[in-house]
């Protein structure tokens, strides 16, 4: 009976959903804000991508909370993952072809995560897509070979040079008289790397930040062993 | 919208559904994991379609990379990862008791 229920008001829930949704059409934007962003932000910012002008420019403190939120959240899980047990053997390695494939894939995977950081303000991408490429990277060899050493301290240094980067940079924006985040240097011309000023060093910043949490983070999960049952 | 999106999202969502109602019926662990994957490889192409390449490429890399690697990681550590049949575990169970 109380399936039945549950059934019922999942249909009922859908049905207001649906009539919300009749509303608009189907990928046309509703709002004018995007509009308006859209025809200021090149001339404002000078970034090719106005999604990154947007998180990084005109959103700037929301993305430093969004970088918050995701250390407490790693450091979190990183707590609640335990202690290794002293008596329990390394995984034995894996088989051929994923040890030759995360050979393969390594360098590949890493030009292309720190592609995606470097063209951040140009092209579709940037820091928090191109770090969990690079995570995938770093995390790839270990899945082949789990005995090799995960450096940890390596990667945890890294992590917070790169976050203190982020907050550097942003108030140097102060010392410049701007408010904080502002982007400084000039905005150079639309469309070359060098360009958008600070953008793409908050986004290299980003990128190494998020890539190296989630790399450790996967490290960590993946070296805890089930407990025995 | 061109025509032809309209039946690349039709395709999309049928295998997102699809992949969600596998996700609840599957009786393996790792095949319903893999199926929560393809349900955001699914919503990706459908970011595509809808212009928003920002977010397919994060739907993409966090969704189907990133939260199946964790879950999946995370069922070894619970231990569920060699029993394929959660209901032939149970009785294991019950018949060492």
């Amino acid at each position: 009976m109380r399936r039945y229920l549950a059934l019922l008001l999942l249909m009922l829930m859908a049905l207001l959903l649906l009539a919300v949704a009749m509303q608009f059409g189907f990928g046309a934007a509703p709002m004018r804000v995007g509009s308006a962003i859209n025809s200021a932000a090149p001339g404002q910012v000078g970034a090719a991508n106005i999604v990154t002008s947007v998180v990084l420019a005109y959103r700037g403190i929301d993305t430093l909370g969004e970088l918050a939120i995701l250390f407490t959240a790693a450091t979190a899980a990183g707590l609640l993952l335990g202690q290794r047990p002293a008596t329990t053997q390394p995984d034995p390695e894996a088989g051929f072809i994923l040890r030759h494939a995360a050979d393969l894939l390594f360098p590949l995977l890493l030009v292309v995560g720190l592609f995606i950081i470097v063209h951040g303000h140009l092209t579709p991408g940037g820091g928090f897509q191109g770090g969990v490429i690079l995570a995938a990277a770093f995390f790839l060899p270990l899945l082949a070979r789990p005995a090799s050493r995960f450096r940890h301290g390596v990667f945890g240094v890294v992590e917070a040079l790169a976050g203190a980067a982020f907050i550097g940079i942003g108030l140097l924006a102060l010392t410049d008289g701007g408010p904080f985040l502002q982007p400084m240097l000039g905005k150079g011309v639309l469309g070359h790397l060098v360009s958008a000023g600070t953008l793409p060093l908050l986004y290299a910043a980003v990128g190494l930040k998020v890539g190296t949490e989630l790399a450790g983070l996967m490290a960590g999960i993946a070296a805890y062993e089930a407990r025995d049952p | 919208m061109q025509a032809y999106a309209y039946w690349i999202v039709l395709v999309s969502v049928a295998v997102m559904l699809t992949g969600a109602v596998s996700v609840l019926v599957l009786r393996q662990y790792m095949a319903a994991v893999v199926a929560t994957a393809v349900v955001s490889l699914g919503a990706s192409v459908i970011f595509v379609v809808l212009r928003a390449p920002d977010v397919a490429l994060t739907e993409a890399a966090v969704g189907t990379g990133l939260a199946g690697v964790i879950m999946a990681l995370s069922l070894r550590r619970l231990g569920l990862h060699r029993d394929d049949d959660p209901a032939h575990h149970r009785e294991d169970e019950s018949g060492e008791r």
